[in-house]
């Protein structure tokens, strides 16, 4: 455990002495909200989308927010692969568990810092204060899982170069465009809807809204979906991490 | 004692065998030059034995080690300084130092005490607070060797340890792996023909995966029948691939 928690230190330092980190991780999503906000409080009541409404509206950020957990941790991962980092880790005592555990251990707090953060800056906008952002913070953890997931799945299959576009832009983009934050993917309807309900991203905002507002009975609707996919992701990241650490 | 010893190691990819047969011994505290043409086989040995990779056919010891049963006990005993520098970018030199001394089962004081050490030793004191990332080539390169010898190993890699460096930085990281000479095996794989010369007791030289000569420097140098170490090279390396 103690080297499990070495490496895992190692890879919060690595990764919060990043200004990527505070970019991408906490100011992009709360100057999202901070404009949204802004953009929503200038529309008459009744006529602006319901999503911008801020107790729709901060859930719907705090799970953004998180998809950046998957540039973190594959841009560590590919860095360490292509500074040959992790082939000085290979020959050490580490097993593949410990490194898998390292890589991962540090996003979960972070991926609670983030949630925190965002919720505390929602209630300068009127979110109300109540024990269900508790409970929404922790709705939050299981697609925190997925998005660390991809983050090792695509860190140890592609490039620095390629992790930076993968996870960067397309899985950012495709995660917002599909969750129902910006918008109402029923809106669209068709293929595009079909695709947002198969993904996980819809199900998770749809969670933390419903933990936000209190609607206990709604949350695990969506939630066991996110779950599955988090249960799924990560045995096919670690399996595909063993894979390559065996394949070097 | 025999640090290093393969029977008939082979390491076949999918259309190419990298490593045919190798029969290899290195004593131990001895200085070791591996050289070889790109492609030779050197660096694909040095991963079986530094178990990052597994043969697919023979043996090799480590210390009296399996590289093949008993990975676990081999990678406690040596340690690797690879071809890129391979430290931890946004950490100091000190948490880089500390980082491997607690991965190789130190507590945090034993970590800290050794890591004072190989400050001293490497003349590191100015630089410990300083990130990786801000180190000029030489320092990286002088901070990845400390990591690698932080542990005490019996057994060092050396993959290119002066690859990239100026002149001077090269002479000075000579002097220093000189002064280690006798307190470890080392087993040291490069392209600057007279830093093998220099530096190593014996030399292996490979090509296309098999061990094609093998001596100190004057020995091979006789052997290829001329008093020029290049030209040794050239000759040795050159019969060995036909």
């Amino acid at each position: 455990m103690t080297r499990t928690m070495t490496f895992a230190s190692r890879n919060t330092k690595e990764i919060t002495r990043d200004i990527l980190t505070l970019i991408f991780g906490i100011a992009f999503p709360l100057v999202l909200m901070i404009l949204l906000s802004a953009i929503n409080k200038s529309i008459p009541q009744g006529y602006g989308p319901s999503n911008f409404q801020i107790e729709k509206l901060a859930p719907g950020i705090t799970v953004f927010g998180l998809s950046f957990l998957s540039l973190f941790s594959s841009l560590l991962i590919s860095k360490d692969r292509t500074s040959s980092f992790v082939l000085r880790l290979f020959t050490s005592p580490l097993r593949p568990s410990e490194f898998i555990l390292g890589y991962t251990l540090p996003m979960i707090p972070m991926a609670l810092l983030q949630s925190v953060v965002c919720y505390i800056c929602a209630l300068l906008f009127g979110l109300e204060l109540t024990f269900n952002l508790l409970l929404a913070v922790a709705v939050n953890i299981p697609i925190a899982v997925v998005f660390i997931a991809l983050g090792l799945l695509f860190g140890s299959l592609l490039s620095e170069k390629a992790v930076g576009g993968v996870c960067g832009a397309l899985l950012t983009n495709l995660s917002a465009w599909f969750s129902n934050i910006w918008f109402d993917t029923s809106m669209v309807g068709g293929l595009f809807e079909k695709v947002a309900n198969i993904l996980p991203f819809s199900h998770a905002v749809k969670a933390a809204q419903a933990a936000v507002a209190g609607n206990f009975s709604a949350i695990f609707a969506d939630l066991w979906i996110v779950i599955a996919y988090a249960v799924v992701l990560t045995v096919v990241a670690v399996a595909v991490f063993s894979v390559k650490i065996k394949k070097n | 004692m025999e640090a290093i010893r393969t029977e008939s190691l082979v390491k076949q990819y999918k259309d190419k065998t990298a490593v045919k047969g190798l029969d290899l011994t290195v004593h131990q505290g001895e200085l070791y030059g591996l050289l070889g043409v790109n492609g030779a086989g050197k660096s694909t040995t040095i991963k079986m034995l530094s178990c990052l990779t597994r043969p697919t056919e023979g043996e090799a010891y480590v210390m009296g080690y399996s590289v093949n049963g008993e990975s676990d006990k081999v990678k406690a005993i040596m340690n690797v300084s690879p071809q890129e520098t391979a430290v931890a970018a946004k950490l100091s030199v000190r948490e880089n130092l500390e980082f491997i001394a607690r991965i190789y089962g130190c507590d945090k004081k034993q970590a800290k005490e050794k890591a004072d050490r190989i400050i001293e030793d490497f003349s590191l004191q100015e630089i410990t607070k300083q990130r990786a990332s801000t180190l000029s080539g030489g320092w990286q390169r002088r901070l990845s060797i400390a990591m690698a010898l932080i542990t005490e190993p019996q057994m060092l890699f050396l993959d290119e340890p002066t690859l990239g460096l100026d002149v001077l930085a090269r002479r000075e990281l000579w002097h220093f792996i000189q002064s280690l000479k006798g307190k470890m095996t080392i087993v040291l794989t490069t392209h600057y023909l007279e830093e093998a010369e220099s530096l190593c007791d014996r030399i292996g030289i490979m090509a296309h995966g098999v061990l094609c000569a093998e001596g100190s420097a004057q020995e091979l140098k006789a052997k290829a029948d001329t008093d020029d170490f290049e030209e040794a090279f050239i000759r040795l390396a050159g019969e060995g691939a036909k």
